[in-house]
């Protein structure tokens, strides 16, 4: 075997010049979809990591029916005490969950004495907020950051709104809002912040207690609109989501009916598609490398072929049997994949390296001064040159194949 | 004991819409450890008559046997484990492979063939290439070496194995006669020390003068077969 490679290699190295030209092809495709696969799968992940960590949370738990309502904050689908008790209970046992932070979502009117407009407030508990999504107090230009936030009697209010307005931190507002009855409360409110938009559906919501917002709202007892979830390794997101979502499913109503649903970040955030979009292009990328690969090798192992017919006419006349003539084209098609996969490696993680030292930063929507870190797990790359493996091969195997079943008398008359 | 026996075999090619009929119910016997010259003019069937003696080829009607085994009855797998096994051949063109040294051009049949163990192997190339006289040329490649020094190098390869056999067609065609006449002899000597059969092809009179046994051909028949010592004496006359 170690005969057969050291004969394929030097038979590689006896045409230089069209080695050197397939290898490169092959190189530059392994190297393309490293740098696209590093740069694409930084910028998923980090914009991943700022809605989930920004104020969606990676995981979300609602009453049932509440989600396709969600645009009307209907507070007649709040989680009861009870229910949200024993969500309580499975999220504080689940050993895999890192953080949960419950919500009051409502919609309200917001007034600064002089005009008024509509605005929509995520009412939270900032010390277990914070927990769940840890950047939601970086979008937030505070004045008084003692005791969280956003605390009793204050509000976090969306900078555009607070632009179209002219409202300022430390302004004081009005706040009006009815519950699920109808009846309208209004209370003065101090304003903590002004809170950078993000990309979302929750992007543009100002920050209230929940104290304050169960006040408001004439709650007789504390309801929670929703649960947000922090898990304590995003890798295990799928598999945790699996788990809770079956825990959740066994809670029944009186009816029978479950009482949860639960959702990751993908359902319910557009970005999905993005991400979707981001994961199709980088397959177009392989899809694209495979392609060079298999049109590069069978081009060049065709050519090989043609050109040493009386060689395998040679080899075959002195006994060698036909799988070991197919055998020596595989390993100089397997040898020529192999050496192009490492170079490709090897150029895409010094790439890699170099992008991260020259650091990339750029913007997206409103968020500003972006930095890319691209990486490149390993298995991705024993994937990747695993693929470049079994491509290179299946692309030798015609050729190959022709070549074992020449007949020596023909094949050594070829002139 | 005979080691090659043709009963009226016949061979005919067929290209487009015209049959070639290459050697016509040509009988021939030829002995284990004998030198033996195949001759004729272009055309007359030399190389046929070697590919089929080499299974290289299948005859179109009559018996060839060549050790013992029917080369008609032989299937592509079997065919190419018997030239490993009993045959060596030497080629007009020499017919190296250009990426290996003249070593491991001769260990060749002995890896990707014979699988023989590394340290067998190297004694067996080692003691082969000094017999033909190339150990210190071992590792050059063949675009180093000279055309006489190639097929020194082709004959080693050709008896690395200890085939009972070997055939060599047109061996000396690419050499200068001097070349020629030493390629020839070392083909004999080598007969003579390892007891191996020789059958060459050559249209050449002083190579065929070489032979103990000569078979002239002439459109695809064996027209006359007589002693290699006649023939010389007949050239010495005619001189």
């Amino acid at each position: 075997m170690t005969k057969m490679f050291r004969i394929a290699i030097r038979n590689l190295t006896r045409y230089k010049r069209r080695t050197l030209l397939t290898s490169m092809l092959i190189t530059l495709g392994v190297l393309m979809v490293i740098l696209f696969s590093g740069l694409s799968g930084s910028f998923k992940a980090m914009m991943i990591g700022q809605i989930t960590d920004s104020n969606l949370g990676q995981i979300q738990i609602h009453r049932r029916g509440y989600v396709s309502a969600v645009d009307s904050f209907p507070l007649n689908l709040n989680l009861n005490q009870q229910s949200y008790g024993k969500l309580e209970h499975i999220l504080k046992n689940h050993s895999a969950v890192a953080a949960y932070a419950p919500r009051i979502k409502l919609g309200a009117m917001l007034s600064n004495y002089m005009e008024t407009t509509n605005i929509r407030l995520n009412a939270v508990n900032p010390e277990k907020e914070v927990k769940v999504c840890p950047a939601v107090g970086d979008r937030i230009e505070l004045t008084n950051k003692k005791g969280g936030f956003v605390g009793p009697g204050e509000v976090v209010i969306p900078e555009k709104l607070a632009k179209g307005m002219k409202i300022k931190a430390g302004d004081t507002v009005v706040v009006v809002a009815h519950n699920k009855e109808g009846s309208v409360n209004g209370f003065s409110f101090t304003v903590a912040g002004i809170i950078a938009d993000v990309l979302g559906p929750q992007g543009k919501e100002g920050y209230m207690h929940i104290e304050d917002a169960r006040a408001l709202l004439r709650m007789e007892e504390p309801e929670v609109t929703e649960v947000a979830v922090r898990v304590k390794n995003f890798n295990d997101l799928d598999a945790v989501y699996a788990n809770l979502h079956s825990t959740v499913r066994d809670q029944k109503d009186s009816k029978g009916k479950p009482v949860f649903e639960i959702h990751t970040w993908e359902k319910l955030s557009p970005f999905v598609n993005v991400a979707n979009m981001i994961d199709l292009i980088t397959l177009s990328m392989k899809v694209i490398m495979i392609a060079i690969v298999l049109i590069s090798i069978l081009n060049v192992m065709m050519m090989s072929v043609y050109e040493r017919i009386r060689e395998i006419g040679t080899m075959s006349a002195v006994g060698t049997a036909p799988r070991k003539i197919m055998g020596l084209f595989l390993a100089e098609g397997f040898s020529l994949g192999l050496i192009s996969a490492m170079a490709g490696n090897a150029i895409g993680l010094t790439g890699i390296y170099l992008l991260n030292i020259y650091q990339i930063r750029f913007s997206f929507g409103r968020m500003e001064n972006l930095l890319l870190s691209p990486t490149v797990k390993p298995t991705e790359l024993l994937w990747l040159s695993a693929i470049v493996l079994l491509v290179s091969v299946l692309a030798t195997l015609q050729p190959a194949y022709k070549a074992s079943r020449m007949e020596p008398v023909d094949a050594l008359g070829h002139v | 004991m005979i080691l090659i026996r043709a009963e009226d075999v016949s061979k005919t090619y067929v290209s487009g819409e015209v049959e070639v009929q290459a050697l016509r119910e040509l009988s021939l016997e030829i002995e284990p450890a004998s030198f033996v010259s195949i001759v004729g003019p272009s055309g007359s069937g030399k190389t046929t008559l070697l590919n089929l003696i080499g299974c290289l080829d299948k005859p179109t009607a009559g018996n060839l046997v060549v050790a013992g085994k029917h080369v008609k009855a032989l299937d592509r797998k079997e065919r190419a484990a018997f030239r490993g096994e009993v045959l060596g051949f030497i080629f007009q063109s020499f017919n190296l492979i250009p990426v290996l040294t003249a070593y491991e051009n001769v260990e060749y049949p002995l890896v990707m063939v014979k699988n023989e163990p590394k340290p067998i192997r190297k004694g067996m190339v080692l003691k082969i290439l000094e017999a033909v006289g190339m150990l210190e040329q071992k590792d050059k490649r063949p675009d180093h070496l000279s055309g006489g020094q190639k097929q020194r190098v082709a004959v080693a390869r050709a008896l690395v194995a200890r085939p009972k056999l070997v055939l060599a067609d047109e061996p000396t065609a690419n050499l200068d006669q001097n070349t020629a006449i030493n390629v020839i002899r070392l083909m004999r000597s080598m007969r003579d020390e390892l007891g191996t059969t020789f059958v060459f092809s050559t249209h050449d009179p002083r190579i065929m003068g070489e032979a103990e046994m000569i078979h002239t051909l002439q459109d695809g028949r064996l027209v006359l077969t007589e002693r290699g010592s006649d023939r010389r004496d007949n050239n010495d006359e005619d001189v």
